[in-house]
């Protein structure tokens, strides 16, 4: 097995004192990044690439990875005790981490959390050792169109899962859409609502929407609920971490579909994001349990942090085997590379072998590093709850304020969040789903740029969406999922529907 | 636009200057100017691009270079503002008139945006320092692709009668400016499919999902490697000086220039710019002038140019205002023969 020999020599470059060091710098600051909204693993990569420049490559790689995976853990962690999600792929983590916390359960969605991240990620790493050969060939399939449909699978798993009013569902949806057309676009070129502020033409950035309408929104609607603002009286211990470990086998058909879900969408375009969302879907829609999902369900803290990290993981291969980078902190990193003078692509594992192998070698390692170091965070956040939330909210506000100020560094981000903040609380009020709104902000104008570049090269011909196997199956797949419940009712016979809850 | 910034000195400056810097790099033959201006605080880089492209490259090799050899006192912060095919950053450069601390990095696209789509700022907002790159412009097709030659591909792509699929990256961008200019100077018509970035343009065509891309080396040399894509032509009057073989005993200096391989324009580039807001003083710009000046006398810089085949190609001062000036007249002119103007 050539795979086998080439990760040994990977653990010999990667198991130095001095990388264990830096796996350890690594994942504490990446964790400080994490949890800081805002500021996000982009932003924290790129504050320590000047650092770099003085290393060699392997060494550099291992750090910015490292506070990666740490700022990916951090992400998780104010989604959990705020409903902040400090990273986009940890969004739906907010949808039963938060209950869970405002319950006393902190502790123990933390730990799930971690634990279910370090599952996703260990899955993550196993498979792209396997697949590290073919990787390149595969992802070279991907036209616009495949593109296309990997996202509509995205979209659907996850809308077409019912629950909410569809129609509603259907409103928040297409703001979402709407809001993620302003700015640039890349087919024709031209300025797309905007009203001519040069506020807008960077387009509304994802992660101000999300301070807005989960922390600030949430922070809203939880003054309103009087019942909750005396604080949480929950004794944290690290044997609450214990225990959730021992519960973890509980949950493997979770953790599996999670982590399958997740490599699919990390070595496909999809990426961490959508994984988790979808995962979280599927989950609701398969679970036993679905029911309780929304409300404080462990199930639905597990489901979509497995799948971000097995993608966040997952995703790091195809982008140096391809040189395109899948999220905005792997092109910081991309970037990286070629100023350590190294050239991104299918050569890179036939040139240096050492750099490559000695990554995901220290994938293994760090992501085991990061897990263990974050665990022993939990005691300390979870106690945060404990603290009344007449003193907690003006922190959180202060967080949040700050969180959107650090994405670009603008003013009038902040007031955008304010604005978005107040927007979540109504549609908390007037039950409106918010988490279809934050999906089409992601992917929407992804998804339309791959609609109409398939459009462009199929000659405005819709048969391209089935025009070979892979494409095909994804399609066929996503509109099923859509269908689901469509078909549920019909099955049923009672409820009359005239509108799809998507599109 | 701007003054000549190469003006004499005293020879005490100059050796206070080569006491500061130390190393190699003070050795450079220039006159220094340091009885000038100097930075007083962190100094911002402001990239026109997202993280990880050729401009982010761009910004951020100056950005090491200048740690590596100290050759400033004070910090660089390096900060992405991409927003609007890179608008956002020379809007930001509008906004900071009057201050030397922030350089704006960026393409021909500081004077091309603004014909094409309405921005918040104007060519006259911003002070061009230096030119300090030409990036190559190729025309590529995947590797078993019938075409042997950029004719041949020319008369397939008459022969499908614009169905033939050109990727490139962003609309009214380089690719696309030069996919028209093919069109003019051919008479054939493509179909233009923007993508975001060049490097998902080389995958795309890598891919066979288009047929033919114009990307610069550096996007598409990691593919070539690999052997799933080739090189037609280059479009520069010269070939390229580069004698290293890439993959399969052709190399850089093999590739037939345009005029050569029979296909128009004879000569497309794009200039890799730096600028500072306006109302900046002239001692300001000479100070960045001649620190950029210093860069690209440094062994990182050469190899930097070498990794992406990029021609060297340094303006400065007034005849770098010229080059614009014309520059912005000729595309205006051809982009008002498109539609694409916003007027």
């Amino acid at each position: 097995m050539e795979g086998l020999d080439a990760l040994l020599h990977g653990f010999e470059v990667a198991l130095t004192l001095h990388h264990l060091g830096l796996m350890v710098v690594g994942v504490l600051i990446g964790i400080l990044v994490g949890v800081l909204p805002g500021l996000g693993a982009p932003n924290g990569v790129a504050l320590l690439m000047p650092l770099t420049f003085f290393m060699t490559p392997v060494s550099a790689i291992i750090l910015l990875s490292s506070m990666y995976w740490g700022a990916l853990l951090g992400g998780s962690t104010t989604s959990i005790l705020f409903n902040i999600p400090g990273e986009p792929s940890s969004v739906a983590t907010t949808f039963d981490g938060h209950p869970m916390a405002k319950q006393g359960r902190a502790a123990e969605a933390l730990s799930l959390a971690f634990l279910s991240s370090g599952f996703g990620a260990l899955v993550g790493v196993v498979t792209i050792t396997i697949v590290a050969d073919e990787i390149a060939d595969f992802a070279l399939r991907f036209s616009p169109a495949e593109y296309f449909a990997v996202y509509l699978l995205a979209f659907c798993a996850f809308i077409g899962m019912g629950g909410a009013n569809p129609l509603k569902t259907a409103v928040s949806l297409l703001v979402g859409l709407s809001l993620a057309t302003i700015g640039m676009d890349t087919v024709s070129g031209e300025m797309r609502l905007t009203f001519g502020q040069n506020e807008l033409v960077r387009g509304i950035s994802f992660l101000v929407a999300v301070i807005g309408l989960f922390g600030i929104g949430e922070l809203l609607a939880t003054t309103d609920e009087t019942e909750t603002v005396k604080g949480i009286h929950a004794r944290v211990r690290l044997s609450a971490v214990l225990r959730t470990m021992a519960q973890m086998p509980r949950y493997i058909v979770a953790l599996l579909r999670s982590a399958a879900i997740g490599v699919w969408m990390g070595l496909t375009p999809g990426g961490p994001t959508a994984a988790s969302f979808m995962s979280y879907g599927v989950a609701r829609r398969f679970s036993r349990r679905g029911d309780a999902f929304g409300r404080g369900e462990p199930e639905g803290v597990v489901s979509p942090e497995t799948a971000d990290h097995a993608a966040g993981v997952s995703a790091l291969l195809p982008m140096l085997a391809l040189g395109v980078p899948g999220s905005a902190t792997a092109a910081v990193m991309l970037g990286g590379l070629m100023i350590w003078g190294l050239q991104p692509g299918p050569m890179l594992f036939q040139d240096r072998p050492d750099f490559v192998w000695g990554l995901i070698a220290s994938m293994y390692i760090a992501n085991i590093v990061a897990v263990v170091l974050v665990l022993s965070t939990v005691p300390l956040f979870a106690s945060v709850m404990r603290v009344p939330f007449g003193l907690l909210a003006p922190i959180i506000m202060a967080i949040c304020l700050t969180g959107a100020w650090m994405v670009s560094g603008s003013g009038f981000d902040v007031l955008l969040a304010v604005g978005f903040g107040v927007v979540g609380y109504l549609m908390k009020k007037l039950d409106y789903p918010i988490a279809p709104l934050v999906l089409a902000m992601v992917l929407g104008d992804k998804a339309e740029d791959a609609f109409r570049q398939s459009m462009l090269i199929s000659q405005g011909s819709l048969t391209v969406f089935w025009s070979n196997w892979l494409v095909a199956t994804i399609t066929t797949l996503a509109l099923l999922l859509l269908a689901w419940p469509i078909l549920g009712w019909l099955l049923r016979g009672g409820v009359q529907l005239n509108r799809r809850p998507a599109e | 636009m701007t003054r000549s910034v190469v003006s004499p000195t005293s020879a005490f400056a100059a050796s206070r200057r080569a006491l500061l810097l130390g190393g190699g790099a003070a050795l450079l033959a220039r006159p220094a100017l340091a009885q000038g201006w100097q930075p007083a605080r962190p100094v911002e880089f402001i990239v026109a691009a997202g993280p990880g492209g050729g401009t982010d490259q761009f910004a951020r090799i100056v950005q090491s270079i200048v740690q590596k050899h100290n050759l400033m006192r004070t910090p660089i912060i390096v900060t992405n503002k991409g927003g609007g095919a890179g608008t956002e950053a020379f809007v930001y450069g509008r906004g900071a008139a009057g201050d030397p601390h922030k350089v704006v990095f960026g393409t021909n696209n500081v004077w091309l945006m603004p014909l094409v789509t309405r921005v918040g700022y104007s060519l006259s907002d911003l002070r061009p320092v230096a030119s300090m790159a030409a990036d190559e412009f190729l025309l590529w097709t995947y590797t078993d692709a019938p075409y042997r030659t950029a004719k041949d591909l020319v008369e397939a792509a008459r022969a499908q009668n614009g169905a033939f699929r050109m990727g490139g990256s962003q609309a009214k961008d380089t690719d696309h400016i030069l996919t028209k200019q093919i069109e003019r100077a051919t008479g054939v018509t493509f179909t233009y499919v923007p993508f975001r970035s060049g490097g998902e343009v080389a995958i795309q065509l890598a891919g066979k999902h288009v047929d033919a891309n114009t990307n610069n080396p550096a996007e598409n040399v990691a593919q070539w490697r690999a052997g799933r894509v080739r090189p037609l032509c280059v479009f520069n009057p010269q070939r390229l000086t580069l004698t290293e073989k890439v993959h399969d005993g052709v190399g850089w200096s093999d590739i037939p220039t345009s005029t050569e391989a029979g296909i128009g324009p004879a000569d497309f580039r794009m200039p890799r710019t730096v600028w500072l807001p306006a109302r900046t003083t002239d001692a300001q710009a000479a100070f960045w002038t001649e620190l950029l000046a210093k860069v690209r006398q440094t062994p990182e810089w050469r190899a930097w140019l070498v990794a992406g085949s990029q021609g060297d190609l340094w303006q400065t001062g007034a005849e770098l205002a010229a080059f614009i000036q014309q520059d912005e007249a000729m595309n205006r002119a051809n982009f008002r023969e498109y539609g694409w103007l916003a007027e």
